[in-house]
């Protein structure tokens, strides 16, 4: 019904905390790393920033996606107020259940998968780091 | 089937991610985020749905597997309208650039 609208809440709250970082986060700590392959490789260590970036295009991508399914559907309507199920009161409350389960399990399932990327990243980031401290 | 669909729009454009990687020019990144965001909301919902409807999910009439077919290509091709737009927009090897503004001799 609504669903669609928890995540791309959650992608405005996320692109706002992205450009605060944005501007917050001075140049990222950069190590030479040397491997057999490549030789000595400059490896900078990836922003916060661009981690939470990731978390946006995800539930920017998914939740414009799942709009568009709605606009398929009939559930989102070019005139006020914009959604079918606002009209009546039965409906309102439905969608509201919906957004309430459904939408909130949506969102809580993309940042969950987000923090097991952040968590893989930032490991391999430390073991290339100290790698290059060994040296 | 919208939510195979996009699994299998999400699995390609991975792949083409990974082939082309570190190099980034066509920016395949973002439909890679855009594809895996839908659907992991979709398979939200489709856990839904198999709790209130068991094991009639799995068993849709032929008909309305051809109209979520039509809806998950529908929503593939949104999201390659998106990251085309997106790719034009950013330019990141200045095609666009380049052919605005040539200079005609």
């Amino acid at each position: 019904m609504a669903c669609f609208i928890v995540p791309a809440a959650e992608a405005v709250i996320s692109t706002i905390v992205e450009k605060q970082l944005k501007k917050s986060e001075g140049e990222p700590q950069a190590v030479q790393v040397v491997s057999e392959e490549a030789g000595i490789e400059t490896v900078e260590r990836i922003p916060f920033s661009r981690k939470i970036h990731w978390l946006s295009n995800m539930l920017w991508g998914g939740s414009g996606l799942l709009a568009f399914e709605h606009v398929w559907h009939g559930e989102v309507v070019p005139w006020v107020p914009f959604l079918s199920a606002a009209g009546n009161a039965a409906d309102r409350l439905e969608m509201l259940r919906e957004m309430a389960t459904v939408g909130v399990t949506m969102g809580v399932v993309v940042t969950g998968v987000w923090l097991g990327i952040v968590a893989v990243t930032s490991a391999m980031e430390k073991k290339v780091l100290l790698q290059a401290a060994k040296r | 089937m919208t939510l195979l669909t996009t699994i299998f729009a999400a699995i390609i454009s991975t792949v083409i991610w990974y082939k082309n990687a570190p190099e980034s020019q066509m920016m395949v990144g973002v439909l890679c985020w855009m594809y895996w965001g839908a659907s992991l909301m979709w398979m939200v919902d489709a856990v839904y749905e198999y709790i209130e409807l068991h094991m009639a999910y799995f068993q849709p009439s032929p008909a309305d597997m051809l109209n979520d077919f039509y809806l998950g290509l529908s929503v593939v091709a949104v999201g390659l309208v998106i990251w085309l737009v997106i790719l034009l927009i950013k330019d990141p090897k200045g095609v666009v650039k380049a052919a605005l503004f040539k200079k005609k001799n």
